[in-house]
């Protein structure tokens, strides 16, 4: 069950998204990340059609890159926003839409403040602090109701995106396996570790 | 309409007008964001509300700016609401086979030179103009809305109470609705100023 999450925090935003690689009922592979540093200082997860995922993703990717290398300067976290958001918008109303979900998560050097965007395979975007793509938004957004702090240090935010794994490793039917961590905040996008889980009574 | 949610109220006063909406985003009945405003300013007397499917409301929000900005451009003044409205209609009908999912809503003013007429619309999904004189109702608390509006609304409201006709309406409608709320967004178009005001609702 693929799911991904994301919060945002004192000068940073937290991205996660599940490892694992299923067909139907099968494990093909418990490594696969499904995360993508697009610039500097941009993450996105994605999840959705296998196929389309990783064709869109690169997509993005290469775009964002070029725009980068053309005008020297890193597109800002919500015109990357803007322009994905109508690359999807536009593919729906094509004959072969494609059906990918996304978290992106930036820093604006500008304005020293990071950004949050949900966005769904229709072109939906919301801007939040907090957000949830997959099975696991159904448990995971109720714990972050809860325990999200948008003032928190990088390890408190750690800490609830822990709690958050943890909740949707309790409570769905089916597993979700490991999570690939990403945080982007002013010295750019790097991979953090998870911290270990504290047990719940 | 029910995939994201949301509903959007218009009332005319006296000199003024009122448009509110909700702030919910939604995925069926979970809820992505309270901050997702529906209401979009097009001059500095005329706001469109747009609810429905929330790609195509800020995909239209694009569009619509777009080409207010080149009737501005070709024309050398500012667009009139009456003719926003049809400039509205035929955007929706373009897509008469493969509609945007809205069904928008438009308050405005006419020009002072004119005397400030106040003015209100609302259209279907492709486009279909209705141009009642006292309140229009959008999105899926509408039928609350049409209940509410019709028991609060009376003619010659000025800007206060107008404010406080259409803020118990849309509140107490989108209470009743579990796909609209989380707060709102009202405003008041008035000769010389638009008040906006965000309200705080019930959060269930």
């Amino acid at each position: 069950m693929e799911c991904s999450f994301a919060l945002v925090g004192k000068g940073y935003v937290l991205v996660a998204a599940d490892t694992t690689a299923a067909r139907s009922i099968v494990k093909m592979k418990s490594d696969e990340d499904k995360t993508k540093v697009l610039s500097p200082h941009l993450v996105m997860t994605y999840s959705g059609e296998p196929g389309d995922t990783v064709q869109f993703a690169e997509y993005i990717e290469r775009n964002i890159r070029l725009q980068h290398m053309r005008n020297n300067h890193e597109l800002r976290p919500q015109s990357s926003a803007a322009w994905i958001r109508r690359t999807l918008a536009d593919s729906l109303r094509s004959r072969h839409p494609y059906s990918v979900n996304l978290l992106l998560g930036g820093y604006d050097e500008a304005t020293s403040t990071p950004h949050l965007y949900w966005i769904d395979y229709l072109g939906t975007i919301a801007s939040v602090p907090y957000a949830a793509h997959g099975y696991g938004s159904y448990f995971a957004l109720s714990t972050l109701d809860r325990y999200h702090n948008p003032a928190a240090s990088l390890e408190e935010g750690l800490r609830t995106l822990r709690r958050c794994i943890d909740e949707v490793a309790n409570r769905m039917a089916i597993g979700v396996g490991k999570f690939k961590v990403r945080v982007v905040d002013k010295d750019g996008a790097r991979e953090v570790e998870l911290p270990p889980s504290v047990s719940v009574a | 309409m029910e995939l994201n949610g949301g509903s959007v109220v218009a009332m005319v006063g006296k000199n003024c007008v009122a448009i509110a909406s909700d702030l919910r985003l939604g995925n069926q009945a979970l809820t992505i964001a309270t901050n997702f405003e529906k209401t979009f300013p097009i001059t500095d007397r005329i706001i469109i509300g747009l609810p429905g499917l929330a790609t195509d409301v800020i995909t239209l929000k694009e569009r619509f700016r777009y080409r207010v900005n080149m009737y501005t451009i070709k024309e050398g003044r500012e667009i009139e609401p009456e003719t926003f409205a049809h400039l509205v209609s035929s955007t929706l009908y373009e897509r008469r086979f493969g509609p945007f999912f809205v069904e928008p809503v438009i308050a405005g003013l006419t020009k002072p030179s004119e005397g400030s007429v106040p003015f209100i619309a609302g259209t279907d999904l492709i486009g279909c103009l209705t141009l009642p004189k006292d309140f229009v109702v959008s999105g899926t608390a509408s039928d609350k809305l049409f209940g509410m509006a019709e028991s609060l609304w009376e003619p010659d409201l000025g800007p206060e109470e107008l404010f406080e006709t259409i803020s118990q309406t849309l509140m107490n409608a989108v209470d009743r609705d579990a796909f609209s709320g989380w707060g709102a967004v009202v405003h008041v178009i008035t000769p010389d100023k638009v008040i906006t005001r965000t309200l705080k609702g019930r959060m269930d």
